[in-house]
């Protein structure tokens, strides 16, 4: 498979569909393993890595997922194509910029991803769109099976899955949803939200922005605690009682933003749809930051049934964009300028690479094309 | 903000320095930061952070005991040092050797529970498995217990001898 040939698009998970896909964008369950009579990777030499390389990337390849897999050699790839995997959530920049041989087996969906090589051995990943935990975990559940089938995991009755580091030792499991959460950002809030989630043993995670700053209102809760708690009791704790709470809070402050001064949301989407319709050089944090607000004006719209004098101009605006082409101005449209304008996307798919002012200039056109009626410009 | 010394990228590091009680700032890009050797890491992985604060802590944290600091994993010649440095064990045996000096450090990661209770690989016997299952159950019960939580409590007490039958 070609990079060029996913990079077009969005993925499957990314796409806003899947259930409350307004708040909840995605869902992502990852294990760690390692192997049995191996060291961890941080004291195996080069030859050793790719001794692991092999025999993980051959068991993976034979492994009937329901779907087709690739392989890359992470390793071997351009830093575009390594930038390219991290932006859509394929491997870590761990794995991306680490050192030796390493790779990346990954259905053609994009719906299944497994890391050799990372910090552990294999780090296999199942993703979805919306909020499907259970349906992730049962489908890890059953590759990791088949992968046990054929080689044999370090494992110890105490600890569970033995990993590199003791902080994700036992089940091995990150459970992880990526959350859209704009009001809560917008009535600052965001913070009461990082402070419970700390109570809670769980991590949050800015997404597509620099260090942990959340530039599109995208975040990642993930937890923490691996061991002494089954896989199950995680994945339930998320569904049951994490996930509603945050939606909660979330709706919460949507309403609060109708009920109050809607001045304020107003402000905040007519600006981002002036910038964006007409702005010629856009930074990637920037369109992040505006098409989040975008984001929220419509599902307001959708599920709330909001309709304020900028979110009346906003479907006005998506209602005449939808008449033009098939796509139209959709939920699924947002995510896919999201992804797409974000900078290694922007240049795969340009077929170089380009100075920041370059892709600053590419990015504004794509976003006019999408959200202009009279195109091209 | 333009970097201060390139003029041309944006400034994305903010050095603050305190000098004889003076302090000056300097804002730069990353490519000059990086000409100037001073190292970027704009995203500290959540477990290395929290190993690193974790073994800040001398108190009740083993990995400072002198005497522990001579022993190496036989296996893959790992010492509590490469662990403090690295933040990551050298292989699966460390948890064995190690095992008095990690508790402390895994407790805390993981919200005190010191014992897997999760999947088993399905390659184990069934001998083995079936102990570790009747270990589990047990803990499930002190948790129940101590929570306070008799009706769970009852129930797997009739687990654990249904289970021994």
């Amino acid at each position: 498979m070609k990079l060029t040939d996913i990079s077009g698009d969005i993925n499957e998970w990314f796409d806003g569909s899947g259930p409350m896909s307004d708040i909840v964008i995605s869902s992502r369950i990852r294990l760690a393993r390692n192997l049995a009579g191996y060291k961890f990777l941080g004291r195996c030499s080069n030859t050793e890595k790719a001794e692991i390389l092999k025999k993980l990337k051959d068991v993976l390849m034979s492994l009937d997922l329901g779907d087709k897999v690739s392989y890359i050699s992470v390793d071997k790839a351009p830093a575009l194509n390594r930038n390219f995997l991290v932006e859509r959530h394929l491997i870590s920049r761990h794995h991306a910029f680490g050192k030796g041989p390493r790779g990346v087996v990954l259905s053609q969906r994009e719906s299944f991803t497994a890391m050799i090589n990372e910090e552990d051995h294999l780090r296999i990943q199942v993703l979805k769109a919306g909020c499907q935990l259970s349906q992730c975990a049962k489908q890890i559940n059953q590759i990791d099976d088949m992968i046990e089938q054929k080689v044999k995991y370090a494992f110890s009755p105490q600890f569970g899955y033995l990993t590199a580091c003791p902080t994700n030792v036992g089940t091995g499991i990150r459970v992880s949803v990526m959350l859209h959460l704009p009001a809560l950002k917008m009535t600052d809030q965001i913070e009461k939200f990082f402070n419970a989630a700390k109570d809670m043993s769980l991590a949050v995670r800015g997404l597509f922005g620099e260090g942990t700053e959340a530039a599109s209102d995208l975040f990642q809760l993930s937890n923490q605690v691996t061991l002494g708690v089954s896989e199950s009791q995680i994945v339930s704790e998320f569904e049951n009682s994490i996930i509603p709470e945050v939606i909660e809070y979330e709706n919460a402050a949507r309403n609060h933003l109708l009920a109050s001064d809607t001045r304020i949301l107003d402000d905040k989407i007519s600006r981002a749809m002036a910038l964006l319709q007409n702005a010629h050089l856009i930074s990637s944090q920037e369109a992040l930051f505006l098409l989040s607000h975008l984001r929220l004006g419509i599902n307001m719209h959708r599920h709330m049934g909001a309709s304020t004098p900028a979110i009346k101009r906003l479907c006005t605006l998506c209602d005449n964009v939808k008449t033009k082409g098939a796509q139209g101005l959709s939920i699924a449209t947002i995510n896919r300028l999201f992804m797409l304008t974000l900078p290694a996307h922007l240049q795969l798919n340009h077929g170089e690479t380009l100075e920041p002012a370059g892709r600053d200039a590419l990015r504004a056109q794509i976003i006019r094309e999408a959200l202009n009626q009279d195109t091209p410009q | 903000m333009l970097c201060q010394i390139c003029k041309n990228k944006d400034a994305t590091i903010h050095l603050t320095e305190i000098t004889d009680g003076m302090r000056s700032e300097m804002h730069i890009c990353e490519r000059c930061a990086a000409e100037q050797g001073i190292a970027v890491k704009s995203q500290i992985p959540i477990n290395e952070l929290l190993i690193n604060l974790l073994a800040a802590q001398p108190n009740d944290d083993e990995l400072a005991d002198p005497a522990q600091q001579q022993i190496a994993c036989p296996i893959c010649g790992f010492t509590l040092e490469h662990f403090r440095k690295e933040g990551v064990l050298g292989c699966p045996n460390d948890y064995e050797v190690f095992a008095k000096s990690l508790q402390p450090l895994i407790e805390r990661a993981h919200c005190g529970k010191t014992t897997h209770n999760g999947k088993l690989p399905s390659t184990m016997s069934q001998d083995t498995r079936k102990q570790i299952e009747l270990l589990n159950l047990r803990q499930q019960l002190d948790t129940a217990v101590q929570n306070e939580n008799y009706e769970l409590a009852a129930r797997l007490r009739d687990e654990i001898s249904e289970r021994e039958k």
